[in-house]
């Protein structure tokens, strides 16, 4: 081995020229640009190809709104809705980026369904593209648990309730209902527990195991290319291809403005409204999840008793059932008329669901004392969101933590107060520019140690400017055992 | 092919369209990005560019309460301080002077020398620090000792009948009263 370092080739042009060449010599970008942009596309680009792309720019702007959330948000019972209002209320850009983002899940499902219906009615699962459904359906089941688990996150009356209803229904799998129940909530009841368990998964599990997917569903895309047009055959293309740079491009790219252009203008003109903070002993409330959940809350309503197991049970069905389409529809033929099972149960399917979302929004508002009820729960929701925002009071403030004090620490803070204490060790001990904290003290040094410190304060107390103290028995214990709580 | 290609070349009219079709993705890319980076720079930098409200004035008591004052008095006063989404309290107290041409003047108890609390004596009719002696007039002027001042005065309002004191620290050992950020 020598030391001779690795000749350059020379680039003769200008700086910025051999940059790029030194670039690509090291990455490959060029060829890997090549490899993205250049895919070919059967029969040339078209506005039915750019739900894909749509999603993953959605997705992306998740990702993006969702970290600037999280410099605010607090995943606990007691504060998450505090910092949601806070962030709602007084943080500039924060109600409209907080609406992005939760329309942005609306958003997601409703091209979730575009992609989807393209993919049925072009047939374009078909010809060894199996596994790119299969990760598709899991791409699917993520998202949705991505919307259920950050529905609850704000810890709004209207998000408590939702999943509280939510997870009771995971009580009904079949054998191990109770005990993942329990897992999910972390206990018995919905609690601090709950809300940090959905946080973990709305922002470290789901979303690894999304980039994860889509990465593989972006592969085996590219390892089975485009399916084209439904004339098309979707093993062995025979149409002219073109490549997917700039035509396909330019329209997904147009799509993506399209999306963020509309979530910004409804984010702007109605943002995502805050409800008062959840609490659980109100019995009156009506929980309804997100509207993309109603007809799964409908189809409750008519499964009672034994057939109640049927509201797990008949999803998981349906959702093997898709699964399996493109295993058991495994002809060549990809015109949608040719294939009246696939794509008329879809449709089928389609109404059914839209048709139960439907029922579930009028039997809320025909029946009077539940349309009043309902218009309560907006009302509040409204009357809330225009309050000013109240800080919540910190836990170590003294108003919060005289409440339970004993009454001995009560006469310590006086005297700790009425002392020259404070002046210059600070509220609560907490130290200033002239003095030490004293928070901690009582781990270092014991009752008499604390009392004869005080007492007659050491030299290195006194270069500091600590006087002694001098005062009654009793009062200096109670000193003590203020000095000793303080943390 | 000849070695110089030839304008209507198809291979280099297409590298050119593809490359100014790149060139205005990516500006319509940059300009679209730029536009939604707004919101977010706003958004994180909101906590730098808030602007400390007035809410930092603490109420002292009604000020009928202050009418026949005729020496010093102590006053308990809880300070909230806000910190984002909480606002924590800490109890402290003032000296509310008796009215001088109807204006009300409260004075921190805070030694201007090493910042002990400087305490009321009734009897002597001036203020004297219980650490190294400095003593003050009623006024708070300083009168002997180490103190390098007086004691510092605290900004007095009154709203709707209420004495509102905001209160501050300021730098001790000088002779000058700066207030501590």
């Amino acid at each position: 081995m020598t030391n001779i370092p690795t000749p350059e080739p020379q680039s003769p042009n200008n700086a910025g020229t051999r940059l790029v060449a030194w670039i690509d010599r090291r990455t490959g970008i060029h060829s890997l640009l090549h490899e993205s942009l250049d895919e070919p596309i059967p029969g040339g680009a078209r506005w039915a190809y750019v739900f894909g792309s749509g999603l993953l720019f959605l997705f992306m702007s998740q990702i993006i709104t969702g970290v600037f959330l999280a410099l605010y948000y607090v995943p606990a019972a007691d504060h998450a809705h505090t910092v949601v209002s806070y962030i709602v209320k007084e943080v500039t850009s924060g109600s409209f980026i907080r609406s992005i983002h939760a329309y942005g899940s609306s958003g997601i499902i409703i091209v979730l369904v575009l992609h989807i219906g393209q993919t049925i009615l072009y047939g374009s699962y078909k010809g060894r593209r199996e596994l790119l459904w299969l990760s598709g359906c899991i791409l699917l089941a993520l998202m949705l648990g991505m919307a259920f688990t950050g529905y609850l996150l704000p810890w709004d009356e209207k998000a408590y309730f939702a999943s509280a209803v939510g997870t009771n229904l995971i009580a009904e799998v079949p054998f191990i209902g109770p005990s993942l129940q329990r897992l999910v909530r972390g206990g018995n009841q919905m609690g601090t527990l709950t809300l940090s368990r959905f946080y973990v998964l709305h922002v470290f599990m789901l979303p690894a195991m999304l980039i994860a997917f889509i990465a593989s569903h972006v592969f085996f895309f590219r390892k089975a290319g485009a399916a084209g047009p439904i004339n098309e055959n979707p093993v062995a293309p025979k149409l002219p291809a073109v490549s997917f740079y700039p035509r396909q491009v330019i329209m997904d790219a147009v799509f993506s403005v399209a999306i963020i252009g509309i979530l910004a203008f409804i984010a702007s003109k109605i943002p995502m409204d805050l409800g008062p903070a959840a609490n659980p002993a109100d019995t009156h409330f009506l929980p309804r999840p997100e509207w993309y959940y109603r007809p799964a809350f409908q189809g409750l309503k008519y499964l009672s008793g034994r057939a109640s197991l049927l509201g797990i049970v008949l999803p998981a069905i349906l959702a093997v059932i898709f699964a399996a389409v493109p295993f058991v529809d495994r002809g060549r033929e990809r015109r949608p008329w040719r294939r009246p099972v696939v794509v008329g149960g879809f449709l089928l399917f389609l109404m059914a669901y839209t048709a139960l979302g439907v029922a579930s929004y009028r039997d809320d508002y025909s029946d009077p004392g539940m349309a009043a009820q309902m218009h309560k729960q907006d009302e509040d929701a409204q009357a809330f969101m225009k309050q000013p925002f109240i800080p919540e009071s910190a836990a170590g403030s003294a108003s919060a933590a005289l409440a339970s004090a004993d009454p001995r620490i009560l006469k310590g803070q006086a005297l700790y107060q009425a002392g020259s204490c404070s002046s210059c060790h600070g509220d609560r001990g907490v130290g200033t520019a002239a003095a030490v904290a004293l928070t901690g003290v009582g781990q270092k040094y014991s009752d008499a140690e604390l009392s004869t410190l005080l007492h007659t304060p050491n030299a290195k107390m006194t270069n500091g400017g600590m006087t002694p103290v001098d005062m009654k028995d009793d009062d200096l214990a109670a000193l003590t055992s203020y000095l000793r709580q303080l943390h | 092919m000849s070695a110089t290609p030839a304008v209507n070349d198809p291979e280099l009219e297409r590298t050119g369209r593809r490359s100014f079709l790149g060139a205005l993705l990516a500006i319509s890319g940059a300009a679209v990005s730029l536009l939604l980076a707004i919101p977010l720079v706003r958004f994180s930098t909101y906590p730098l560019r808030r602007v400390a409200a007035d809410a930092d004035w603490s109420d002292v008591g009604p000020v009928n309460e202050f009418d026949s004052l005729t020496a010093p008095v102590a006053k308990t006063i809880s300070i909230e301080r806000r910190d984002a989404w909480q606002t924590t309290s800490a109890q402290t107290s003032v000296y509310v002077l008796p009215a001088k041409d109807g204006q009300f003047r409260i004075l921190s108890p805070v030694c201007p020398h090493l910042g002990c609390s400087v305490r009321w004596v009734n009897d002597q009719n001036k203020f004297v620090c219980p650490c190294h002696s400095g003593s003050f007039t009623a006024d708070g002027e300083r009168l002997a000792g180490p103190p390098p001042r007086s004691m510092d005065t605290l900004d007095a309002k009154v709203v709707d009948g209420v004495l509102k004191v905001r209160y501050r620290y300021f730098r001790q050992l000088v002779a000058t009263k700066e207030e501590m950020a």
